[in-house]
């Protein structure tokens, strides 16, 4: 018996973790079970079957929801990282000054807003401007998760960029390159695992956001997410459960892809 | 030797930098001014904070100065950004780009220069060659020892032929018998390119083995430049003559001061000769050091006399602490033989000798 303060060794330590993993996982499992049900039921066994699967797949709504959902996530994960990169190296690159801790809190507000209250927000901020412009296409949605996806894209970049040795691009610049130059050959490539975390992140961040879509869409734009919530309201069939597997397994797959890419640049 | 400002590779005239503002304000360099000569071994020695890195890094261009020049080939480079001074760095962490392999470092200053291709591979073939990595020129950088880092750090600023190339303490991370072999290693590579170096470093025996000539800071100052033998054998100031090895101070009274010479009376009434720094002011109350090894002890009468206090065994030599009659302590150093002890006891009366050219008075 170790006679230092062990956690694990503490009563009731694997019953806690376990109950834990239990509420955590097994609803995930019992949901990618029952996108197999051959019957109509998310309750009730009723055979293996990929029918539901078939059905998503055949339902325009849902892929329509689905190409929305990438075309907005890609659009707002790539100009969130290039705005979150440019906020990285502007609170990095100087010495420390007054008002810096005021500009990380500005850059990492969203994570600390509650989601309802910007969403409320953007939709009459974005009202006004629609009643004004007369433009009511996807502008809004993008502008709207580009927006809340910068402190996702920010903070990996940031830590990358915190954990970079400085000499290297004095010595770039003692070896006649422009500032510019040190930036391309140096900082960029240097930066460029950090930049790829922050793109999925954000990516992964903006497809998985419901309450200030749900807010900010115009008719006819449901993201899959908010088209997801519609179909619950109206009684679920396994299609749904279909579907979240489909979109479970594309999150694996970034996640699973995103590590092999980080292992390889290590 | 009068300064030939045509030969200077550099030339540093009244610099100050500041750090800081208003109370918290400090003077990193207080007006410095010293002239680096062509195809010149420069070291700047000094203990930490003393100023010596802060004067590279204005030369390199990564700082400005607050005030003053900075001539290179006489031409006022202080305010030029550094990828547009002709000269290279080689830094303390060696800073090698981790992305690229050995080759591509090494070529990295000549692409941003825009050499042509050919150029560039010949060179750095050339360069590896130089520093003998040629095996691992496909290597990254995080691959190879770092003795092996070093090199490559060195070829890398030498690649684009800098006129001058300035180096960061950048033996200080290598264990003591690779650090022997890269100070030979640097001496080579000076030689072969004739490319002037100004090594910045905290080791005096170090600057010692190494430099044509060293300028001993501290404080934001230069307190003495000379070659390696006018330091330690004529040090000016109190500071110099401490920092650099060991020594033996005494309090003596000067007069006769001519030709650099002058009669020191100690306080035990012996009168010896010594060397009197330049610009040196006859005074009764003067500090003059003698060099351990350049005294001796006898069983008779010296200059001084004490008791033996202590025997350090040292290998190569034994040093020998007496307690003057005065009360001060002296040591003496002495060549060991193999055959016999160092022919003294603890406790046991002894005289010391001051040899005729042993003696150096200070000038503060």
């Amino acid at each position: 018996m170790a006679s230092t303060f062990s956690i694990k060794h503490q009563p009731g330590f694997t019953a806690i973790a376990a109950t834990c993993f239990v509420v955590l996982y097994l609803p995930i499992f019992v949901l990618v079970v029952y996108a197999f049900n051959a019957a109509t039921s998310t309750s009730e066994w009723g055979g293996f079957s990929l029918k539901w699967f078939q059905s998503a797949w055949n339902n325009t709504q849902v892929i329509d929801a689905t190409l929305r959902s990438f075309q907005i996530g890609a659009i707002a994960a790539i100009l969130s990282t290039t705005f979150a990169t440019m906020a990285a190296l502007a609170t990095t690159r100087t010495p420390p000054y007054r008002g810096l801790t005021f500009k990380y809190a500005a850059i990492n507000q969203p994570l600390m807003v509650p989601e309802i209250v910007t969403g409320v927000a953007l939709l009459i901020f974005f009202s006004r401007i629609k009643i004004f412009t007369g433009y009511s296409g996807l502008g809004y949605l993008i502008a709207a998760h580009t927006a809340f996806c910068i402190p996702f894209a920010y903070l990996p970049i940031r830590a990358r960029l915190e954990n970079m040795d400085l000499t290297l691009e004095r010595a770039a610049a003692d070896l006649y390159a422009t500032p510019w130059q040190t930036f391309r050959r140096v900082t960029l490539p240097l930066l460029w695992p950090g930049i790829l975390a922050g793109l999925m992140l954000a990516f992964v961040i903006s497809l998985d956001d419901v309450v200030i879509t749900e807010f900010v869409k115009s008719g006819g734009q449901d993201t899959l997410p908010t088209y997801m919530l519609g179909q619950i309201r109206r009684g679920i069939t396994p299609e749904i459960n279909a579907i979240s597997t489909a979109f479970l397994l594309l999150s694996v797959l970034i996640v699973t892809l995103f590590f092999f890419i980080n292992q390889k640049r290590n | 030797m009068p300064d030939q400002p045509g030969k200077n590779a550099i030339e540093v005239r009244g610099v100050r930098k500041v750090f800081g503002t208003g109370e918290a304000q400090v003077a990193a360099l207080d007006t410095v001014s010293v002239s680096i000569r062509e195809n010149e071994f420069f070291t700047l020695l000094g203990p930490s904070g003393c100023g010596k890195t802060t004067l590279l890094r204005l030369i390199a261009g990564f700082d400005f100065p607050s005030a003053g020049e900075i001539l290179l080939h006489g031409q006022d480079i202080a305010p030029l950004p550094p990828f547009k001074r002709p000269v290279n760095t080689v830094f303390q962490s060696y800073a090698l780009f981790p992305h690229m392999t050995v080759a591509e470092n090494i070529g990295f200053g000549l692409e941003m220069l825009g050499k042509p291709k050919a150029e560039i591979k010949a060179r750095v073939a050339e360069m590896l060659k130089l520093v003998k990595m040629e095996a691992l020129s496909g290597r990254r950088t995080s691959q190879i020892s770092g003795g092996q880092q070093q090199r490559v750090a060195l070829a890398r600023a030498l690649a684009p032929q800098p006129k001058v190339l300035l180096l960061d303490e950048p033996l200080s991370a290598l264990d003591y018998k690779l650090r022997k072999e890269m100070q030979i290693e640097l001496k080579r590579l000076q030689n072969e390119t004739g490319i002037t170096f100004i090594f910045v470093t905290h080791d005096q025996e170090e600057a010692l083995t190494m430099s044509d000539r060293i300028a001993v800071m501290s404080s934001g100052k230069i307190r003495q430049v000379g070659s390696p033998w006018d330091i330690y054998d004529k040090p000016a100031e109190r500071f110099v003559a401490d920092f650099i090895g060991e020594t033996n101070f005494l309090t003596a009274a000067i007069s006769g001061v001519s030709n650099g010479r002058a009669h020191a009376t100690l306080k035990s009434g012996a009168t010896i000769d010594a060397t009197v720094a330049e610009g040196f002011q006859p005074r009764d109350n003067a500090t003059v050091v003698v060099r351990p090894e350049h005294a001796k002890l006898t069983k008779g009468k010296g200059d001084l006399s004490g008791t033996v206090e202590n025997i350090v065994y040292f290998g190569t030599d034994t040093h020998i602490h007496v307690r003057l009659d005065s009360g001060e302590v002296f040591t003496v150093r002495q060549q060991n033989t193999r055959s016999a002890g160092c022919g003294y006891e603890k406790g046991e009366k002894v005289g010391v000798l001051i040899g005729n050219d042993a003696a150096q008075v200070l000038r503060d």
